[in-house]
């Protein structure tokens, strides 16, 4: 059976979220974050998950285990603005059971 | 100026669909982008990625869809102002509009219907101090015309084509052209990096890498940016230049129709969508991803839906006094602003002996 995992989010106003996300509906983390509407809609997700614009950039908080990056994804970071080394597109993040426990913070919304 | 029965903003695939149910109403159609080109997103950001949720199509190309909805409404001859944003609605006494472009081009429309999907695509601006003081003055988000740089230094930031692109052609053109990117590694094509590469060693662009531009000084006009090294503070160094331009593709915004007295709720405009997808202001409807009514969905198919019965809405708007019924096209037919005809063949009726 599928369970939920728990995950932390810290949203950009600094606020601590600890929600809980299916690991059976094909979610990615940034659909997490606006099923949960912790960032306002149209300032997350823009581009619908295509790793086309960095608006579900997210700093990595703990040592989870992540899927290696792919080239979508990290030539889109090299392309956004705040990137820290522990920069991830939520959007090419799924949801597995690998990640029960994350923590991650939301990049500031590009001006 | 421009007349027209409906002005459409947004060029994208909802906004061209409603230019073939409003022709099926003998309604003219005018649309407005700030994209250079019709399609929108799909266009500009994916025209090579399969969609599959069109009803009656497996799989559709972005790009293909486009191309479909351009052949579609060609007997309804919608004029075009493209690579302009609309920036100022003004409402005349009769009921009627004129919007005004950024460009100063004027629009005079009995009905409004805003498709503008997520926003006018402009600029990614990088978050530099300061560097909106320079706007104009030695910084630009785009090159509007090259001749500009002609024997000037020139400072471009960014890793993708249009920063690959313009590095190239302004290494004809201007005395100095430096290329700084956060990376190594350049996502572009293949052929555009590998000239920037030639040009390089040919000693006509400089290639700074990893790096990115953290500063801007100058009195009055830009005179030297801030580069900063490997991410290190302490290899941060000056370059003169009199120019300064930063390429990091374009991003949609909802721009200056936020200000046009329109509710808005989620960046999104409120609709009614019980009826007719009209807005807070009569006249003045709103569809496809740039509107929102509760249990809205940001889809192709539903900006198809939505068209559609704004249109009827709008024909009477336009005419309230004459008596419509809708028409299936299979029945009527297509009758193009063009002189065309597109009907079904009827069926012929013969006795058998």
């Amino acid at each position: 059976m599928n369970q939920d995992i728990n995950i932390t989010i810290t949203d950009r106003e600094g606020k601590t979220h600890q929600v809980l996300a299916p690991t059976d509906m094909a979610m990615n983390l940034m659909e997490v974050v606006r099923s949960y509407e912790l960032a306002p809609e149209g300032t997350i997700g823009i581009c619908g998950g295509m790793a086309m614009c960095a608006s579900c950039q997210c700093y990595i908080k703990s040592d989870t285990e992540l899927p290696e990056m792919e080239m979508d994804e990290e030539a889109m970071l090299a392309e956004a603005f705040y990137v820290k080394d522990n920069s991830r597109l939520g959007c090419q993040i799924p949801i597995t059971s690998d990640l029960d426990g994350l923590k991650i913070e939301l990049a500031p919304e590009e001006p | 100026m421009i007349k027209t029965d409906i002005l459409i903003i947004g060029a994208g695939p909802t906004g061209l669909f409603t230019v073939f149910e409003a022709g099926l109403l003998k309604l003219k159609c005018h649309l407005i982008d700030a994209l250079p080109q019709p399609g929108g997103q799909l266009t500009e950001l994916y025209p090579k990625k399969p969609i599959y949720d069109i009803p009656a199509f497996p799989e559709v190309l972005a790009g293909d869809l486009v191309d479909n909805l351009m052949e579609q409404i060609k007997p309804f001859e919608p004029g075009f102002t493209l690579g302009e944003r609309a920036e100022d609605i003004e409402k005349l006494d009769d009921g009627s509009f004129i919007v005004t472009t950024d460009q100063g081009t004027k629009h005079h429309t009995k009905v409004v219907a805003i498709a503008g999907g997520l926003g006018s695509f402009e600029p990614r601006k990088p978050p530099i101090p300061r560097l909106s003081d320079f706007e104009n003055k030695g910084v630009s988000y785009m090159v509007k015309n090259p001749e500009d740089y002609r024997d000037k230094d020139v400072v471009i930031a960014g890793g993708g084509d249009s920063a690959l692109d313009w590095s190239i052609f302004l290494a004809d053109v201007a005395s100095s052209v430096t290329l700084i990117h956060r990376r190594n590694e350049f996502r572009g094509a293949l052929e555009s990096v590998d000239r920037v590469k030639e040009l390089k060693d040919m000693g006509k662009i400089k290639l700074i890498t990893p790096a990115e531009v953290v500063d801007v000084n100058g009195n009055g006009h830009i005179e030297n940016v801030l580069i900063r090294k490997n991410n290190n503070p302490e290899e941060d160094f000056k370059l003169e230049t009199d120019y300064f331009i930063p390429l990091f593709g374009l991003s949609p915004k909802l721009g200056p129709i936020a200000n046009w007295g329109l509710e808005i709720e989620k960046n999104a405009i409120k609709v009614d969508n019980s009826l007719d997808y009209q807005t807070n202001i009569p006249g003045i409807y709103a569809i496809g991803d740039v509107n929102t009514y509760p249990g809205k969905l940001k889809l192709i198919l539903c900006g198809f839906h939505e068209a559609t019965l704004m249109c009827q809405s709008a024909y009477q708007r336009i005419h309230p006094d004459k008596k419509y019924v809708m028409k299936y096209t299979t029945v009527g037919g297509v009758t193009g602003f063009d002189g065309s005809r597109k009907q079904a063949p009827k069926a012929v009726v013969r006795s058998i002996d």
